[in-house]
């Protein structure tokens, strides 16, 4: 999942100063909130939801090059309503924002764009499918076939996503609780897509392929009182199958919750408890100590696995900074994945 | 041995403590009127960079589309085609009879603002979605925020120091509700860090313009004229001021001699001596120099509201009220202080270090020397020439004033043999040898006077040149706003809708309507405001022309042809018959050009529909009314009434001149100030100038008291002589003021403010000044008048013993 920038509320730099991992927590005024037993309808619901205040379309990569080095990219589109409505021009609430980062064993870069809805710089349309801000885009017939593009002062990429499996939903049915108080969000996935395209960075084009995994989540009140950030894991082991866990921090002890995707698809939902996080080592970036080396276990399915950074250094250093970036599997099961943590 | 000269040297100013005074009031007057005028324009030129700062706005380049606004539509092209801008839309409010500035940005996009940033660092920072939704906030100054707060229809204000004055800051969507321009955009700032592999601007919006910072209407470069008017002002003050050194320093000098001849038989060494008394003006030229600063200091914070009003009246110019103190200014001014004191003291330094060891102290030291003469009639003549090659060779402001400097200070190095050549006319008409005595007593008084003299000369002439500057720009601006503004209200509707429903209602209860359209177009030349207007005698019979063709109005009311300002025409050196080129492709031969005193850009004049042809979407709110100057309040208040117009929203007549005016005003009263100052300065340096020469007097006065004068009748011809001179430097100094007022109006106006002006004489300002004059060099004349008066006998009979 990504309860990540749930922080994205607000985007002006105050607001990260607030309660809580930027200013979540509190009530929802005028907001809907998620229901248990939501039915899905698609194409409709990959298209955005105005009247809930927070949503993105969050897409993460594990690639590798023809010259064989590992790399990983994000494309995210968030959208943060100040208002639950939507308005013409500059008068829309709707304020969009997008991250873009490349990894590679030896740097990080990201870029992030800002822009407000109502006046076409940047929104999503449900069919034909196309996600966008500035010339960032995430277009193609359906949301099984995807074009994804993304550029920075030093780095940009043009790849092809194609679906290899069904879609995945998290939690009860895509109603996917994020506290013990019931704070909760929709959230489904694409965990299998195939990659292939360029990657064009400082010394030159590199053709990759891989595997995506897209994140759709949108809500209105995802933290409780006292979370102040989460960890998060999106793991394709080599077997087949894949683990999607994260874990809450909060005052009154951690909250976890965990999906295990089997090699066909088919999913099982992860209680509280279920799975156990426990940082092995710390990297210092800058002000920050952030965890870059974890052992993860699901006891239920035998997984105790070392999770390591390609690159300990992928710090988002956007208006709502965190870390984002791409890791090694070893110890019962191999694979790759993604790694998110924010609120360090 | 330093010790006890320094002792010696020092008991001369114990002994002589008003003139220790003396010399430290002209060290601090010069460096004060200097440093003052430092002050302002350092304060405003400050004031320019800090509103820069607070825009944020640096060094970034900016798009801007030539003739109109920027679409919305056309912003989110270059977006999606991966440009990284920042919107901005601005436009004036008109808020409780005040027109501020609205400024309107992206809050999303806009680089980081301080105004901003400083509320989030606030006790009770505001929420994002507060301003970025309506209602939204406005940014303004503490000093704006009850005007703004007492608007209903306006967002709540965060009182903000970070914003500069006269300006408010709000969200572009707040920006296009207030300013009814929906979609509109004024400006695109290109951001830092694009993104890589842009497609250029000119291939995807040829239509846009991009501008670099240093080509945008800089408001640094517009006034840069003014504060260049403040420098001349403020050195031709410190010259004046650095004459009373040279008096002083003169007279110590001379008093000195026989201190310094004894110090030097009984061993000093010359060398010595002279070092020391350098490093005494030194010391003393600091003290001068910090009391100097200090009322500089003061000087300038008195003035410089005034100098901020006219600046943001004139040019809508930022600038702050409050004055700072700087390091730098305190460095420059102690550095004018010491460098005016050497450049006063070395003639006299020098001819100190070539003292012969027995020379007699007396009257040889000032004895005019037949070369020098020469010397500084020709140096005159050629500082003359100088200038007027200057003004006839190049253009601009700079060879404007070296014009100037070079016929001021050419003619005041003529006036010593000037007035030896009357003196000496005089002398040989005199009869009775008593008047023969006293010409030539003068002729021979005249060298030690002189640099005095010269100081008169130019702070009078400046006083009648400035004076006549100031006193015929009155008069044109008051005729020309009488003729400018000839309607008897003026409205600005809230938007298009309503400018249309006020222009309606009003078809029915006044005589005439006249729209007021303006649109500001990028122009080759500068900025260009290009206004519409519909065919009305109120235009045929009122405007002010200063050239046309035939058949004026009818063909600019036919859309045949356009009026330039005289700004504009003297710029581009256009005129009737020429052709302008409004925009890209847009020429029309110019039928007229008028006089325009209101600011110093570009304007012109097309017919309304000529305008909205070639500029669609040009606003539609201002109008001028035209109806019985008796009904005018009646249907002000119908107005307000009906439509629930803002105060500020209708104005009168007068109220728009009388505002006007004080503008006017207050743009010379530091003029006017350093004017009283100067001539204040002049009259000092007199003062000193006479106390020097008294030592060396006694021993010419001594015999002509020998002779059977009595000592009252030598002071009344004393005073006689001083009044006399300074009415022979007046008389002079006349011509050269008109010269002076000749060239302010012609030359440096034009390259100023890009207009010239008619010249009026005003003969009673000559009168008042020549009286004021010749009181000061009285008052002058009194103190060396009086000490002769009450002189023992002995004094005058000791001369015989002592001196010769």
């Amino acid at each position: 999942m990504n309860v990540k920038a749930l922080a994205l509320l607000l985007f002006l730099p105050i607001a990260a100063m607030a309660q809580g991992f930027a200013g979540l927590g509190t009530g929802a005024e005028g907001f809907a909130v998620p229901q248990r037993g939501y039915e899905f309808d698609f194409p409709a619901d990959h298209g955005p939801h105005p009247a809930f205040r927070i949503e993105w379309w969050y897409v993460t990569a594990t690639l590798t090059g023809e010259d064989g080095r590992d790399y990983g990219i994000q494309w995210t589109l968030f959208r943060s309503a100040l208002k639950p409505h939507e308005a013409e021009g500059w008068q829309s609430p709707q304020l969009w924002m997008g991250h873009a980062a490349v990894t590679t064993p030896d740097y990080h870069r990201f870029a992030e764009r800002l822009s407000r809805g109502g006046i076409g710089q940047s929104g999503v349309t449900a069919a034909p499918f196309s996600a966008w801000i500035d010339d960032w885009q995430m277009t193609g017939p359906d949301f099984d076939d995807l074009t994804l593009t993304a550029r920075g002062a030093d780095f940009s990429y043009n790849l092809s996503l194609r679906a290899e499996g069904p879609l995945v939903f998290h939690g009860e049915n895509g109603f996917s609780v994020k506290s013990a108080d019931g704070q909760a969000s929709h959230y489904y996935s694409q965990p299998a897509y195939a990659v292939t395209g360029t990657l064009h960075l400082p010394e030159g084009g590199v053709v990759v392929t891989g595997q995506a995994w897209l994140d759709r989540e949108w809500s209105s009140q995802p933290l409780s009182e006292d979370q102040t950030g989460w960890d998060w894991f999106s793991l394709s082991f080599d077997t087949g199958a894949r683990l999607m866990a994260f874990s809450l921090r909060g005052g009154r002890g951690d909250f976890t919750s965990a999906t295990w995707i089997a090699a066909d698809g088919s999913t099982t939902a992860l209680p509280d408890g279920a799975i156990m996080a426990e940082p092995l080592e710390q990297t210092d970036l800058e002000t920050r100590r952030v965890p870059t080396k974890w052992r993860l276990k699901v006891p239920a399915y035998d997984v105790d696995v070392t999770v390591a950074a390609l690159n300990q250094r992928a710090w988002m250093g956007t208006r709502f900074p965190y870390w984002e970036g791409p890791v090694h599997i070893t110890g019962s099961h191999t694979g790759r994945g993604y790694l998110e943590m924010t609120g360090y | 041995m330093i010790r006890p000269a320094v002792q010696a040297l020092w008991s001369h100013w114990r002994r002589h403590k008003v003139q220790l005074v003396t010399l430290l009031c002209g060290l601090a007057l010069a460096t004060a009127l200097w440093s003052a005028v430092q002050a302002i324009n350092s304060e405003a030129r400050a004031s320019y960079a800090r509103a820069n700062a607070q825009l944020a706005v640096g060094q970034l380049d900016e798009l801007h589309a030539p003739g109109g606004s920027i679409p919305l539509s056309r912003y989110v092209v270059l977006r999606r085609a991966g440009w990284q801008l920042a919107a901005v839309l601005e436009g004036r409010l008109r808020v409780g009879g005040r027109s501020l500035r609205l400024m309107g940005v992206d809050l999303l996009s806009y680089p980081p603002l301080p105004a901003i940033e400083d509320a989030e660092r606030g006790k009770t920072p505001p929420d994002p979605a507060d301003a970025l939704t309506a209602p939204g906030r406005l940014f303004a100054r503490s000093e704006l925020t009850p005007l703004l707060a007492a608007q209903t229809a306006l967002p709540p204000v965060i009182a903000s120091e970070a914003v500069p004055p006269d300006l408010i800051l709000t969200d572009i969507g707040v920006a296009e509700r207030l300013l009814n321009k929906p979609g509109q955009i004024t400006r695109l700032v290109i951001l830092p860090d694009q993104p890589v592999g842009l497609q250029p601007l000119a291939e995807l919006a040829p239509e846009l313009e991009r501008r670099p910072p240093e080509a945008r209407t800089d408001t640094a470069r517009l006034t840069d004229s003014f504060h260049f008017n403040l420098t001349a002002f403020g050195l031709l003050s410190f010259a004046v001021g650095l004459f009373i050194v040279h008096g002083t320093v003169g007279l110590a000098m001379a008093q000195r001699r026989g201190m310094i001849r004894t110090l030097r038989a009984l061993g000093v060494p010359l060398q010595l001596l002279t070092w020391l008394i350098l490093a005494e003006l030194l010391v003393l030229a600091l003290l001068g120099g910090a009391i100097g600063l200090i009322l500089g200091y003061l000087l300038a914070g008195a003035l410089l509201p005034d100098v901020a009003v006219t600046l943001r009246g004139l040019y809508g110019a930022p600038v702050d009220g409050q004055l700072a103190l700087r390091s730098a200014w305190v460095a420059s001014g102690l550095a004018m202080a010491v460098g005016g004191t050497i450049i006063a003291s070395a003639q006299t330094l020098w001819r100190l270090s070539r003292m012969p060891l027995l020379a007699a102290p007396g009257a040889q030291a000032w004895r005019m020397q037949a070369g020098s003469a020469l010397v500084g009639t020709a140096a005159g003549l050629a500082l003359i020439a100088g200038g007027i090659m200057a003004v006839l060779l190049f253009d601009g402001l700079v060879a404007g004033f070296a014009f100037l400097g070079g016929l001021l200070m050419g003619a005041a190095l003529l006036l010593p043999p000037l007035l030896s050549l009357i003196l000496r006319l005089c002398a040989e008409r005199a009869r009775c040898p008593l008047a023969q005595w006293v010409w030539a007593d003068m002729r021979a008084q005249l060298p030690g006077l002189s640099l005095a003299l010269m100081a008169l000369l130019l702070a009078l002439a400046a006083n009648v040149g400035v004076g006549t500057m100031v006193s015929s720009f009155r008069l044109t601006f008051t005729g020309w706003l009488d003729q400018r503004l000839t309607s008897e209200l003026y409205i600005t509707a809230r938007d298009d809708q309503q400018g249309a429903e006020i222009a309606d209602w009003l078809s029915q209860r006044a005589d005439a309507v006249l729209p007021i359209r303006r649109t500001e177009l990028a122009h080759e030349t500068g900025p260009l405001f290009l206004y519409g207007i519909v065919d009305h005698f109120t235009y045929r019979k009122n405007w002010p022309l200063i050239a046309s063709d035939r058949d004026v109005w009818d063909r600019v009311n036919a859309g045949e042809a356009i009026l330039i300002n005289e700004q504009l025409a003297r710029r581009a050196n256009l005129w009737p018959g020429d052709r302008l080129t409004v925009l890209p492709g847009w020429e029309l031969p110019i039928a007229g050009v008028y006089s325009d005193y209101g600011n110093p850009t570009g304007q012109a004049i097309v017919s309304v529909a000529l305008l909205n042809t070639h500029v669609p979407g040009t606003s539609n709110r201002r109008f001028g009314v035209r109806v019985a100057p008796g009904k005018a309040s009646d249907l002000a208040q119908a107005l307000r009434t009906r439509f629930e117009l803002p105060p500020g929203a209708v104005i009168h007549q007068a109220a728009l001149k009388a505002q006007s005016m004080v503008i006017f005003e207050k743009t010379f009263v530091v003029t006017a100030a350093l004017n009283i100052l100067t001539l204040g300065v002049a009259s000092f340096a007199i003062l000193t100038s006479l106390l020097t020469l008294w030592t060396q007097r006694l021993p010419q006065l001594a015999p002509v008291w020998a002779l059977g004068l009595t000592r009252a009748q030598l002071a009344r011809l004393e005073l006689m002589r001083s009044v006399l001179l300074a009415a022979l430097t007046a008389l002079l100094a006349l011509p050269l003021g008109l010269l002076l007022a000749w060239a302010l109006l012609a030359v440096i106006n034009v390259e100023a403010f890009g207009w010239r002006l008619p010249m009026y004489l005003f003969p009673l300002d000559w009168v008042r000044l020549l009286v004021l004059a010749l009181l000061a060099a009285a008052l002058a004349a009194a103190i060396p008048a009086l000490r002769l008066r009450r002189l023992p006998p002995s004094d005058l009979l000791r001369v015989f013993a002592n001196e010769r």
